[in-house]
């Protein structure tokens, strides 16, 4: 299962400054364990951002994001307390929802 | 993102009906949340596929689409990037790195007060540029530096 | 003291013997060095500087300790007992707070100096019946795995954040470890002869792009002790001050002292002690 998220988001005036952490792997297909063997390609694919329940970032993903992915965004006209929900999934289907309120 | 599709997809995930479809056969799990991964786009080997991928054919620099790199990379594991579109009604923003083997490395869209800026880290295999492309009222504009990526001496 | 130091170093030889095959040359008289361009930094440098706070503003690491919390608050092992109703990291059971900077000390129960992960290892053996060996086993991180210790350790850490450094050296067994730790540094031997000392104990020393810290000094000590734990880049694993430690002995091609072992202990109470008073900004980022 995958592990949690870690997300932040903060109020600076009326623009929520939003702030996740991701735990994955990001493999780009291109690397070679220890024993020589490539390691499939095993990276996060899309994901999105609601704020107050409206999707606000809809993205997504290549093998070049680095591992443990780090995104920011700023969201106008969120108040403190809106609900963020972080949603991943990657390539072998593997997902994740994580939520958080503004602070 | 097909909104119909991912109400089915939480309210399915819940109840336990989803795993039923996929172990049916009737979805296979990568098609859920990514149905939308723009595999033309993502698995261009050059700039120019990938950009043809995400439909912007014709670009243009643009100094109101800002680019936040490091000149040279601490790590090129770990780069970070910072963009921020001051260009009126920028629906999305994508950025590239020209000499990874698959040089885009991801697309937002933002809507719902979302303010056209994201910051994220990006893997460089190697001295590159790293270029941001902003799509405003259907025209694609552009800007990008270059990232010097070394090789570093032991574990800090 | 003599005899305690050779005894560590002892400990430090897993491989066996590497120590001792190896022919010792006549150490090479060192070069005259060019004046120190520690403080005049390149550009380089000040580029990555540009970049640091972002960085640790936003740091991976963070998902490490967010999984030491759950797993320091949970009951687990074999005893089925929580080490936040049973750890003492020297600030009353439980207590987290910081404790990271205020490690290495001595502890009654253990009869031993011991800096955090020591600590940690300790509590996850007699309070819950893990198997040291177990732990010994595969202590740090690499691709694939993550273990438990290094998030406990993560997690302590980031309950120190921004406060002092405070290795109690007036501890006369803290101070005893101290010296041993200061002799260890300076212990010149494998196939480089080497000691710690030759990289990190003077000023103006880099290797490649890496400025390389003077340990005597409270500003070096503390730039060997900041940001550990950290999140390394290279890897994208979290890895622990003792892995640090072998990793340096690794680099002076030394055989790697042991895990969680008194040589090790030595060596972060010097290096912690010499870099009291400063501020620890919490678990980090690494290149």
């Amino acid at each position: 299962m995958a592990d949690p998220m870690k997300i932040r988001a903060t109020l600076k005036g009326d623009t929520a400054e939003i702030r996740i952490l991701m735990a994955h792997a990001m493999e780009t297909g291109q690397r070679k364990d220890a024993a020589g063997n490539t390691v499939p390609p095993h990276f996060i694919q899309a994901m999105t951002v609601e704020v107050g329940g409206k999707k606000v970032v809809d993205g997504h993903v290549g093998t070049s994001v680095s591992r443990n992915p780090v995104f920011g965004f700023k969201v106008k006209g969120a108040k403190a307390g809106d609900k963020v929900v972080v949603s991943w999934v990657d390539n072998k289907g593997d997902k994740r929802t994580d939520e958080a309120a503004i602070a | 993102m097909n909104t119909t599709r991912r109400t089915v997809l939480k309210s399915a995930t819940a109840s336990g009906v989803l795993a039923g479809l996929i172990a049916a056969g009737a979805l296979r799990p990568t098609q859920v949340l990514a149905a939308d991964w723009n595999k033309a786009a993502f698995e261009a080997h050059d700039v120019a596929g990938a950009l043809k991928g995400l439909g912007a054919g014709a670009s243009a620099d643009s100094k109101d689409l800002m680019l936040r790199v490091p000149d040279i990379a601490e790590n090129g594991a770990v780069v970070p990037v910072d963009v921020v579109s001051n260009i009126p009604n920028t629906s999305s923003i994508s950025i590239l790195v020209e000499k990874n083997p698959f040089p885009l490395s991801a697309t937002f869209e933002f809507t719902n007060g979302a303010l056209p800026e994201v910051s994220a880290r990006l893997k460089l295999s190697q001295t590159s540029m790293v270029k941001a492309v902003a799509k405003a009222d259907g025209k694609f504009y552009t800007a990008q530096k270059e990232v010097k990526v070394t090789v570093g001496g032991c574990g800090g | 003291m003599k005899q305690r130091l050779v005894g560590a170093l002892c400990a430090m030889a897993v491989a066996g013997g590497a120590f001792a095959q190896t022919p010792k040359k006549p150490a090479a008289k060192p070069a005259p060095q060019s004046p120190p361009a520690a403080e005049a930094k390149d550009a380089a440098t000040l580029e990555f500087e540009k970049f640091r706070a972002e960085m640790e503003d936003s740091n991976p690491a963070e998902l490490f300790e967010m999984k030491g919390e759950e797993q320091w608050k949970t009951k687990r092992g074999p005893k089925n007992v929580a080490l936040a109703e049973s750890c003492d990291l020297g600030q009353g059971v439980g207590k987290v707070e910081g404790a990271y900077v205020r490690m290495p000390r001595y502890f009654a129960d253990a009869d031993a100096v011991m800096d955090a992960e020591r600590r940690i290892v300790w509590c996850m053996v007699e309070k819950q019946g893990f198997k040291f060996d177990d732990i010994a086993k595969k202590p740090f991180a690499n691709a694939n795995f993550t273990p438990d210790i290094t998030n406990l350790v993560t997690y302590v850490a980031g309950h120190s954040r921004n406060m002092k450094v405070a290795v109690p050296l007036k501890d006369p067994k803290v101070h005893e470890a101290y010296e041993i730790g200061k002799e260890i540094a300076a212990y010149r031997a494998g196939p480089y002869d080497f000691s710690c000392n030759t990289c990190h104990g003077s000023d103006g020393k880099r290797i490649r792009m890496q400025n390389l810290p003077n340990l005597s000094t409270a500003k070096g000590a503390m730039s060997g002790v900041q940001g550990w734990p950290g999140y390394r880049m290279t890897g994208g694993v979290m890895l622990t001050h003792q892995w640090r430690m072998g990793d340096c002995f690794r680099q002076q091609r030394f055989p790697q002292p042991k895990y969680a072992s008194d040589a090790i202990a030595y060596l972060l109470t010097y290096m912690i002690g010499n870099a009291n008073g400063q501020v620890y900004k919490g678990p980090g980022i690494k290149r």
